[in-house]
């Protein structure tokens, strides 16, 4: 057998099979099974069980992020039967509407390590594969049955290796570099498949940028992402409380065999946007400079992390908010939001005139930060689909935190470069 | 796993948005029914009979991995979905919640909106009864197709707990 994946070493260790061959279907026992604010409906589906006795339950991890807090009494009670379950149950990862987004508290926490096969009720936990581990996602009842019985059907998939060169141009971040090799490959390019990055500028990245590289791999389809754990990663899991001999980290092999492998210039690579109403329909941020908005967003699990308010920040610093344009800037977790504060950042943001929320998931679920008829959006997170952010004749542009600051700034979308110190 | 009755068309890439939208994601089954693919087609809701079927072009079901947007669609009484291809969420989710689905590539050229289809899921076979095309491909995987038959992933955990052991 030739060189294998790194999909095919992360389900051999979860299913203990060998010599996995991609499509085949196996058993594989999860290391975490997350669920965020449908943990509600995971344990409804656990008690028409008739509430069976729990494989693991140190593997299970809830966090309130979708809707937070709550903005009815019916999802005030959604939250409720969680907590409840949670102290009942003895589930100690156990995160509520304070700590933030899901993927990023789990990952900044501790939780999430290289080799690891987690599943979750959430389309983007193919953002794990930023710390080496198998990251995806999975159905609530999926999860619910995965609580009793600690294992879920996987198939072994094929694997698409990127390699991304550096440095990036001026003004270009991982956002940029994703919405190019979306809008190349296409929003199935990548469907059942496992996605290798890898070249000179993913070694260079810090994690929070695999974070948003692995995050949108989910927008061409793909099953999980990897980026190869170095010396960064293990720094990072250092400070996030994950002991070294906690997890063993798992490469591919030099041989291995992938379906196709594709290639992104960062050198070359100005900053990207993607345009209403689909992830691959993307054009060089030149291509649609001057189109006005009313309402920008920096938020979700692809670009609210510490980093990406540092870049907006820095945009930002000693401008304002251009007249007639809301600015709404929702950190990833309580920890960023934090550290923001610390280190000026916050104050920045609200000088410029910006609205900052509780960390969480916010206008990205739904949740505050709707468009009325007719009005445009532009945003840092992950979809741009018709209605996505309240009106259904509205419309949502994607970028990065930069060319974000930058448009709020202006008012028009704008390319960062022009702006930056 | 059979179905039988008129052909929906829809087309490539339709997220599970669209299907149950975000504000309608906490409010009862009852509601949610009302309003699924309903921008995309007002009839469909209203008119959609049991065992008809929903054909769709690449990538069907793609964007959040919301499992009501499966349950949504059974429960209009959809007896099948067949698509050239499935987002991956949208196809374990079928499987997961007991909705019948098969990849059939080359379907949307096989099809007019009002057709009468006929599927048998376990087969792999697919008939346009008012055109007579008729297409084979190999059924989903022994499994997937056992718990499909049980009713979803649940169901079958209650019925062959020693599956699980």
């Amino acid at each position: 057998m030739s060189g294998r994946t790194f999909a095919q070493k992360a389900l051999e260790r979860a299913s203990g099979e060998t010599d996995l061959a991609p499509g085949r279907i196996v058993d594989a026992f999860p290391d975490l099974y997350m669920s965020h604010t449908a943990s509600w409906r995971c344990i409804r589906t656990l008690e028409r069980m008739g509430w069976p006795d729990l494989y693991d339950v140190d593997r299970i991890a809830m966090v309130m992020d979708h809707i937070a807090p709550a903005d009815t009494a019916k999802t005030a009670g959604y939250h409720a039967l969680c907590r409840d379950f949670a102290r009942k149950a003895g589930v100690t990862t156990f995160y509520d509407v304070n700590a933030g987004i899901a993927h990023v508290v789990l990952m900044e926490r501790g939780h999430v390590k290289p080799g690891e096969l987690i599943i979750g009720t959430d389309s983007h936990s193919t953002i794990y594969g930023a710390l080496g581990a198998f990251g995806t996602g999975v159905g609530y009842s999926e999860i619910t049955a995965t609580w009793v019985t600690g294992k879920l059907w996987m198939k072994v998939p094929e694997s698409i290796r990127v390699e991304v060169d550096g440095p990036l141009a001026r003004g270009t971040y991982a956002k940029d570099v994703m919405l190019r090799l979306i809008g190349d490959i296409g929003a199935d390019g990548a469907t059942y498949c496992s996605v290798e990055f890898r070249g000179s500028y993913v070694e260079a990245m810090s994690v929070s940028e695999r974070m948003t590289l692995c995050n949108l791999a989910m927008e061409m389809g793909a099953k999980n992402a990897f980026v190869p754990p170095d010396a960064t990663t293990l720094a990072y899991l250092d400070e996030a409380g994950a002991d070294r001999g906690s997890y063993e980290v798992l490469l591919p092999d030099p041989d291995a065999v992938y379906r196709q492998v594709e290639r992104v210039d960062g050198r070359t690579l100005g900053a990207q946007v993607a345009v209403p109403h689909t992830v691959d329909n993307v054009v060089p941020v030149t291509a649609v400079a001057g189109t006005k908005v009313d309402q920008v967003f920096i938020g979700s699990c692809a670009n609210a992390k510490y980093d990406d308010l540092a870049i907006a920040a820095d945009v930002l610093a000693g401008k304002t908010v251009a007249p007639g344009v809301r600015l709404i800037v929702t950190p990833a977790s309580s920890r960023i939001m934090e550290r923001a504060a610390r280190e000026g950042i916050v104050s920045t943001l609200l000088a410029a005139g910006a609205t900052l929320t509780n960390p969480g998931c916010g206008a990205c679920a739904g949740v505050g930060g709707a468009m009325a008829d007719g009005e445009v959006t532009f945003s840092t997170a992950n979809r741009n689909f018709r209605g996505r952010m309240g009106s259904y004749d509205s419309g949502i542009y994607l970028g990065s935190p930069a060319t974000a600051a930058a448009t709020a700034v202006r008012g028009v979308i704008s390319d960062p470069q022009e702006l930056l110190t | 796993m059979r179905a039988r009755g008129r052909c929906w068309t829809f087309g490539d890439n339709i997220p599970t948005d669209r299907l149950v939208k975000t504000r309608y994601v906490v409010e009862p089954m009852e509601v949610i029914v009302r309003h699924v693919l309903e921008d995309l087609n007002p009839r469909f809701p209203v008119e959609v009979a049991p065992g008809d079927v929903v054909v769709a072009g690449r990538h069907f079901g793609q964007s959040s991995g919301r499992a009501i947007a499966v349950k949504a669609l059974r429960a209009t009484g959809v007896g099948c979905v067949v698509a050239e291809t499935f987002a991956r969420t949208f196809l374990r989710n079928a499987f997961e919640v007991g909705l019948p689905v098969l990849e059939l590539p080359g379907v949307t050229g096989l099809v007019s909106d009002g057709d009468v289809l006929s599927v048998d899921v376990a087969a792999g076979t697919f008939r346009n009864e008012t055109t007579g095309a008729e297409r084979e491909v190999p059924p989903p995987d022994a499994f997937l197709l056992e718990m499909l038959r049980a009713g979803g992933l649940i169901a079958l955990t209650r019925e062959r707990p020693e599956l699980f052991a």
